[in-house]
């Protein structure tokens, strides 16, 4: 495994954990200014590679079995869930309880609340709560930034519609850099559903201020607008796209978008569309293959693609999103009790 | 209301008979009652009357009060965001004298008792002139037309189903060819709504970076051409309201150059804004049609400039703040715009478009003439319906102080030249600026 360009402080907490001490030895200014962790576009490239170097930090003490840390004993983490989702708030919940907070999660889809209309009164019942971290997603891009307006704590995107999902792109960039040992100058394809991905955006943000090449491949439908002003190739043939590809990464379609609208049939998507063996071999021979998950197999990757350890990541990816957002938790916690005197 | 006022010292400007007099003591307006008596600069030259009430304009513009061809005022069904009583006096701090309402309230003005429901209430507010548009079609949004006979002789000024547009040609066609036989006008937002479903801003790059569903252009030009082919083919009378893309201007110049009866408004937001000003999901930006992109902001000035755009009206849609502190894609749509209206059409005169009583017949005269309105000029014997205004005061776009129910700008703050100092409908003043 690749250990990529660590810092002093990283040693220090991977000594901390490996010797059971909890509470890991880092430079009192957190190079990161930011109150909340709302997306990838307001992030600086050194903003960036201190969160991956933290992230891996805590990836090798999570691989070693470390003890269980308590940087966030005595604080509480929310998870507010707007959108469904399992895989997102259960990486979040053990980032939290791996750090020693207390963590409670909200699935506001499935309650009562109806999403939308009460984002401003939830922020004031989180206020009287007093949380210190908040995790949220929700359908609608911008909802979580309206929402760390008017809370007092640390809010982290765990996903705003089409908009972002920081963390996300975050632990894509860690595994990633754990199996090339860099980012910068890879060339990675996007491959889907570009238009509803916050995962796109986010990836692409991230990938290109840490100097990667990305490309978009997808049916013109699911291209959003002047998606080229992004700075991104833009490609409607998969394999012309996936030539020379470092990193294959493959993008969930959603159902409701498969049947006629986008794209007139899951057939016709995953026999253009659909990662496959014959697909993937227009790709450098060392290319890596991603996916957010969760994944449509036989949709837009082909099972065994998934499954091919010495291709797939698609694993560590999940393992990473841990790892990543027990870093992001660190930060903003640290960071806000350095605020708050 | 009884008694003269001589407004001195004020110069006087009427768009309509390209009367623009400088200021001095011994020229003005006399009013007498309800009506405007006399007007030039020196009819006080004589002195002035003994049983007049003075009022010294320091040098002010006088002109006729501004006719705003596009108002929501909510009621009835909506007036916790705006009612005729309250949207009557956010127009007369506006320094407008003459609103024409939109007929989709709740229930919509699709109806004599509606209209006359709207009519009465503005009576009783006795503000500013309040007219109302009806619907085209049974309930704003069917294919059946409404009695435009009836409605017509029970006063309403023109048909448009309001935000929403006629989508069904046949009905938008017979609505042309129907309203003939009563010379009215039928005014359309055009927005093609398959296009635009969905869509919460201009479609692009912004709209990209924000995750946010666009609505591209074509949504506003397919409509248009649709539209103009109809009114080629039935010889109706059309406007289009908010014209808000450079190819929309250009449609609209090509079908005058044609001779078809095609006019058209727009809206401060798109002359004096553009998609930036959504910025980070600002909802008071979240305007129908969308805010544009620069290319087509500026052919919006140029279609003001070359008398392609016939008028502009504010296109004031209050909305509660329960409405706008959303995520942007779940927010309303609309701007408060009453009192924001002379000062933005002002920037047009300060940035060298327009010249003052250009300007000003965009918001008065224009609109008039187009909808037959009673108001909208200055001259003897017609209604003493006024603003004295300084055109060059500097001062800031500022919601919270605004008189209207909602404070929905996306102007906030903006910088601006020009300040209402007095309204005054039928000889009555209505709005005075605390000195």
């Amino acid at each position: 495994m690749h250990l990529a360009e660590s810092r002093p402080y990283i040693p220090a907490l991977m000594t901390a954990s490996t010797t059971g001490i909890s509470v890991p030895n880092l430079p009192a200014e957190i190079p990161f200014p930011h109150r909340h962790l709302l997306g990838i576009q307001e992030l600086s490239p050194d903003e960036i590679g201190y969160l991956l170097d933290l992230s891996n930090a805590y990836a090798e003490h999570n691989r070693a079995r470390g003890d269980k840390l308590d940087l966030m004993r005595n604080k509480t983490l929310i998870n507010l869930f707007f959108e469904d989702s399992t895989r997102t708030r259960t990486s979040f919940e053990l980032a939290g309880m791996r750090l020693g907070a207390d963590v409670i999660n909200i699935a506001v889809a499935n309650s009562s609340i109806k999403k939308g209309e009460t984002i401003i009164d939830t922020a004031m019942t989180l206020n009287a709560m007093h949380a210190d971290a908040l995790a949220v997603r929700h359908s609608n891009a911008g909802a979580v930034k309206l929402l760390s307006e008017k809370v007092n704590c640390a809010v982290i995107n765990g996903g705003d519609g089409s908009h972002e999902h920081p963390t996300q792109a975050l632990l894509d960039a860690l595994t990633i850099r754990r199996h090339k040992g860099h980012l910068q100058g890879l060339l990675v394809a996007l491959c889907g559903d570009v238009a509803h991905s916050r995962v796109a955006r986010s990836n692409i943000y991230l990938l290109q201020t840490m100097g990667a090449r990305v490309r978009v491949i997808a049916p013109p439908t699911l291209i959003p607008p002047a998606m080229e002003r992004l700075g991104v190739e833009v490609f409607h043939d998969m394999r012309a796209g996936l030539e020379d590809c470092d990193i294959v990464m493959m993008l969930r379609l959603q159902r409701e978008r498969m049947e006629g609208s986008f794209v007139p049939s899951v057939h016709e998507y995953f026999k253009f569309y659909g990662l496959d063996y014959d697909k993937l071999q227009h790709a450098k021979p060392d290319a890596l293959i991603m996916h957010p998950g969760p994944m449509n197999r036989g949709v837009e990757i082909d099972s065994d693609v998934a499954d091919d350890i010495d291709r797939s990541l698609i694993r560590e990816q999940v393992e990473m999103g841990v790892a990543v957002r027990m870093a992001c938790l660190d930060v903003l916690t640290r960071k806000r009790q350095a605020d708050t005197p | 209301m009884s008694g003269k006022v001589a407004y001195i010292n004020a110069r006087v400007i009427d768009p309509a008979s390209r009367i623009d007099h400088a200021a001095s003591p011994s020229g003005g307006v006399l009013t007498d009652g309800t009506k405007i008596m006399a007007m030039g600069p020196d009819i006080f030259n004589g002195g002035r009357p003994d049983d007049a009430e003075i009022v010294d304009c320091g040098g002010a513009v006088l002109a006729p009060g501004l006719v705003d061809m596009r108002v929501d005022f909510c009621e009835p069904g909506a007036e916790h965001k705006e009612d005729i009583d309250s949207g009557s006096h956010a127009a007369a701090a506006g320094g407008v004298t003459a609103v024409v309402t939109l007929p989709d309230t709740d229930p919509p003005i699709d109806d004599v008792s509606v209209l006359e429901f709207v009519a009465r209430r503005a009576r009783d507010v006795k503000l500013v002139k309040v007219f109302a548009y009806a619907t085209i079609t049974r309930g704003g949004n069917s294919d059946e037309l409404v009695e435009m006979g009836l409605l017509r002789q029970a006063g309403a000024i023109a048909f448009t189903d309001g935000r929403r547009s006629v989508v069904n040609a046949k009905t938008l066609a017979r609505a042309l060819k129907y309203a003939l036989a009563f010379d009215a006008l039928i005014v359309q937002h055009a927005e093609e709504p398959n296009l635009s479903s969905g869509g919460v801003m201009q479609s692009g790059e912004l709209s990209t970076r924000l995750g946010l569903p666009g609505i591209p252009r074509e949504a506003e030009t397919i409509m248009l051409n649709r539209d103009i082919a109809l009114v080629r083919m039935t010889g109706g009378r059309y406007h289009a309201a908010h014209v808000s893309t450079a190819e929309g201007v250009a449609c609209i110049r090509a079908a005058k150059a044609e001779g078809l009866r095609v006019t058209c408004d727009t809206a401060p937001p798109y002359f004096a804004l553009n998609e930036l000003a959504v910025g980070e999901y600002r909802t008071f930006a979240k305007l129908s049609p969308p805010l544009r992109t620069e290319d087509d902001r500026q052919a919006v000035v140029a279609g003001l400039a070359d008398g392609t755009i016939d008028c502009i009206a504010s296109d004031h849609f209050p909305q509660d703040q329960e409405s706008k502190r959303l995520p942007f894609e779940l927010a309303e749509f609309g701007s408060s715009g009453l009192e924001s209206l002379l000062a933005l059409t002002l920037e047009l005169v300060h940035n060298g478009h327009l010249s003052l009583p250009e300007a000003l017949a965009k918001v008065t005269s224009a609109p008039s003439a187009l909808l037959n309105l009673p108001t909208g000029r200055l001259a003897a014997g017609t209604s003493a319906d006024l603003v004295i205004f300084d055109p060059d005061r500097p001062t800031r776009i500022e919601p919270d102080s605004f008189t209207s129910k909602s404070k929905n700008s996306p102007f906030d703050g903006r910088l601006v030249q020009g300040q209402v100092i007095r309204t005054v409908v039928d000889g009555r003043t209505i709005y005075l600026r605390d000195a």
